[in-house]
């Protein structure tokens, strides 16, 4: 055991996760009060996959459409999520959004102009006005490096290519975290009075997925093993529009902004096949909705010759493309051989998004557990059954702001020592140890794969009761697998030793995403059973929520929040706020397009 | 038997090392990071390699590939038909392990520069043709690539006397931003080094974001060093006025 050799740091607050939520939520922790921050990320700085959103950030500044309000942005995010989501979080969402994206504009963003000189806005799916906020096609970028740069000009101390394992508790309080550096394997452990997890969602559990090695889970797993409630996880979002071709880029996004942008999806037919699904919406409809009207089109052989649709944005002309879209120009012309200002490309679904997550209070972020508060896709309550576009980057600066706000509240006035028993951290010292112990073991990359093939078989896209629980056995039979999972070599820099880790938050998070999509007798948002094709009006009125208990796992259900009558009033209306017929109000104020 | 690519991989620590070889078989369109994933998923499960998006947006997976500074998730096999593909950890930077580089001294620089510093408050209104100079830079993925090529950071290991392409991109970005206000000029001539780069444009030629490092960053920004203090006539006033070198707030912040 080499517990003598472990560093220790103790922080008022310590956030999990260097992504667009833990840095907005570690700024936000550092700017008042004078506490101690600290930021721990898996990778190096800067390359969280925040770098990996598009589109843009969805505000309704109205700088294009004008009619725009959040109220508008409550409607479409409440209508996409199919009323599971909690209202609140949508309202403060809706409401702070704009100020976010402003502040973002103040730290150094450079978003696109409008001719007045503004932010330029974008359309998307689901989104009634042309809403997000965008720098090309690398949205996510810019902020990620916007708050990176802020970060380091302000008194946080950043921790990179640190893994945790295991979060830590004082009694009935957190009271920090233990992991070790990847660099050389140190053990290191965190005192803290406040914890934001920042983690990201889970999205490697599937085969064909636009996610990086990073988003394994870590911090909803380990929140659960501490007794914390995870919630909708059933809710996987699959992006209508990956790469298909060649197999090597499989599951590599195509940011939605090629439809934003004017992009049409055809079928083998020639076929606009959207018109078909929905004729209002068409290529600009929800995620949910393209995904499945894809999946149809290739089950009923009108898919393209490697199974997928065709997707058309050159009618746009090459300058066009080349300026709002240049990092997929040059995706596809160097990994996929395609000039997309001159023909159609395929795409197919890919994993894209986890809804469900760490239930999280609509404004303060906080969980069930005192002192843990969740930000980003770690979390749950605002998306519901699907997430609209671009509403991921503006959900990571509204809640990362707040969880930092709250996580401060929280360490100030926490009273007493935080206390961490030795023993715990012996013991987890010694499982972090274990895979040496056993370097004929399990293959961690070989369970890896096998659950990505059974996740992506049983719980993708479509799902019905017989998928399901096979599934399920699948997946708890790689669980027993796992336990026997070995490491070669050293310490030092030893992605097979910690793949360990990753492979085991996957599959735990694996379980509770069937065992959802099994309570979940209906079809709603991106959870599709063919057995119970319709969304049901009954089943709207529940969350599933995951705990541990002394007497094994369970899903309770719990009602989803009921709105007042005010919002109520908004979510009822034919159709979205400022949308009216009557109003006749030019919406094209400054538009590109 | 399927085509089969060899691929030959740096194996080793600060102690040393060698490359080691691995066949993989070939799958269409595949990239080099691919390739690297299958040996350690088959044949050496502790082989350390960064990554992150694998789609270019990141800026992990930065290596030397038969030579040239590459990211491995842009780098096609199919250019390397029928060789043998070498991979090297970036040189530049003290090596971790296999093709990991131990890149922190890049981090230390970028704590060093005056941030966006606006002279008012957001929103700005910024036509696109103003911000188009800025926004190229922006592009930036921070592979260190740019750095790793640069003699001045490879060859002489000048790492305390210039900050290197990357930082000048970095600078430029904040310098040219039309609403920032702070004077980086002094922290270009003297910490950042700026007259360090002798215009070789190596930075240029390996950078995936095809960001014109040397010509529309490097340039303006020595343009702007010179005419603070290489400027005769303006040397002559200070003369006359027998105002300090450094005291920058003579002068206007922006050129």
């Amino acid at each position: 055991m080499n517990i003598e050799t472990m560093e220790t740091h103790s922080f008022d607050v310590l956030v999990l996760g260097s992504g667009g939520a833990g840095l907005r939520a570690a700024v936000e922790a550092a700017s008042g009060g004078g506490l101690s921050v600290g930021l721990i990320g898996k990778s190096l700085l800067g390359k969280a996959h925040t770098v990996m959103a598009e589109g843009g950030a969805a505000a309704s500044i109205g700088n294009v459409d004008a009619p725009d309000s959040w109220q508008t942005h409550f409607y479409d995010t409440m209508k996409s999520g199919h009323y599971i989501n909690n209202f609140r979080t949508v309202e403060v969402f809706a409401k702070e959004a704009p100020a976010r994206v402003l502040e973002l504009e103040q730290w150094g963003a450079v978003f696109d102009r409008t001719p007045e000189g503004l932010i330029m806005q974008r359309a998307f799916g689901g989104h009634s006005f042309r809403r997000l906020a965008h720098i090309g096609d690398r949205t996510g970028m810019e902020l990620l490096r916007t708050l990176q740069y802020r970060a380091i000009s302000l008194n946080i101390e950043i921790f990179q290519e640190v893994t945790i394992t295991r979060l830590l508790m004082d009694k009935d309080r957190i009271a920090g975290a233990f992991g070790y550096y990847r660099e050389d394997g140190h053990f290191v452990m965190f005192k803290a009075k406040a914890l934001v997890l920042a983690t990201g969602g889970w999205g490697k559990v599937y085969k064909v997925t636009s996610n990086s090695w990073e988003s394994t889970g870590d911090g909803a797993a380990m929140a659960y093993r501490l007794g914390g409630e995870l919630q909708d996880m059933e809710m996987v979002q699959f992006h209508p529009t990956g790469m298909v071709w060649p197999p090597g880029v499989a599951g590599l996004l195509v940011t939605e902004g090629v439809r934003g942008e004017g992009g049409i999806l055809y079928n083998s037919e020639k076929e606009r096949f959207m018109l078909r699904y929905d004729p209002e919406r068409q290529e600009l409809s929800t995620r949910d909705v393209v995904a499945r009207s894809i999946f149809r089109e290739v089950q009923e052989g009108r898919g393209t010759p490697h199974g997928g649709a065709w997707l058309d944005i050159s009618q746009k002309g090459a300058d066009f493309i080349k300026q709002k879209l240049p990092g997929m120009y040059e995706q596809l012309l160097t990994l996929g051989d395609i000039d997309i200002t001159k023909s159609p490309f395929e795409v197919a679904p890919t994993c894209h998004y986890t809804m469900g997550g760490v239930k999280a209070h609509a404004e303060t972020c906080a969980t069930n557990i005192p002192g843990l508060f969740a930000a980003g896709e770690v979390a749950c309550g605002l998306h519901g059954a699907n997430r609209l576009g671009g509403n991921s980057l503006a959900d990571i600066l509204v809640f990362g702001r707040r969880a930092g706000i709250a996580a401060r509240d929280f360490a100030g006035s926490r009273k007493g020592d935080v206390v961490i028993s030795e023993r715990e951290i012996e013991e987890e010292a010694e499982r972090v140890l274990k895979p040496f112990t056993r370097p004929d073991g399990e293959n961690p990359y070989t369970i890896h794969q096998e659950l990505q093939e059974a996740m992506s078989t049983h719980v993708g896209i479509v799902r019905d009761q017989k998928l399901l629980e096979d599934g399920l056995e699948k997946i708890l039979k790689l669980q027993e697998r796992a336990k026997n999972m070995g490491a070669q070599g050293g310490r030092t820099y030893n992605p097979g030793w910690h793949a360990v880790f990753d492979v085991e938050n996957m599959l735990l998070l694996s379980e509770l995403i069937i065992r959802g999509a099994l309570e979940r007798k209906e079809s709603r948002g991106g959870h599709w059973r063919t057995d119970y094709p319709e969304e049901l009006e009954e089943m709207g009125k529940w969350n599933f929520v995951h705990e541990i208990s002394p007497d094994g796992d369970r899903i309770k259900q719990v009602p989803v929040p009921i709105m007042p009558p005010a919002l109520q009033e908004i979510c009822s209306r034919p159709v979205a706020p400022g949308k009216e017929p009557s109003k006749n109000l030019d919406q094209r104020k400054g538009a590109s397009s | 038997m399927s085509e089969q690519y060899v691929l030959s991989i740096f194996r080793g620590d600060q102690n040393g090392g060698e490359e080691q070889e691995y066949q993989v078989p070939a799958i269409p369109g595949m990239v080099v990071l691919d390739a690297v994933h299958y040996v350690q998923a088959h044949d050496a499960p502790d082989l350390g390699v960064r990554w992150n998006c694998k789609a270019a947006h990141c800026g992990s997976c930065s290596a030397e590939i038969n030579g040239m500074p590459k990211l491995m998730c842009k780098t096609r096999l199919d250019e390397y038909q029928g060789q043998v593909v070498h991979i090297q950890p970036m040189r530049t930077f003290p090596i971790v392990k296999d093709l990991v580089a131990d890149v922190s001294w890049n981090y230390e620089v970028a704590k060093k520069i005056a941030t966006f510093t606006p002279v008012n408050a957001a929103p700005f209104r910024m036509q696109q043709w103003d911000v188009d100079r800025v926004q190229e830079f922006h592009h930036c993925i921070e592979c260190f690539l740019c750095q790793d090529v640069c003699h001045v950071l490879r060859d002489h290991d000048a790492k305390d006397q210039y900050f290197g392409p990357r930082f000048m991109v970095k600078m430029a970005e904040f310098e040219m931003h039309p609403v920032d206000g702070a004077d980086r000029i002094p922290q270009l001539k003297n910490e950042g080094g700026i007259g360090m780069c002798n215009v070789t444009k190596c930075c240029t030629e390996v950078c995936p974001q095809h960001i014109h490092i040397t010509d529309n960053a490097i340039i303006p920004l020595k343009e702007r060093v010179a005419d603070r203090y290489y400027d005769p006539i303006r040397n002559l006033i200070r003369r006359l006025t027998k105002k300090e070198e450094s005291s920058s707030s003579t002068v206007p912040s922006k050129a």
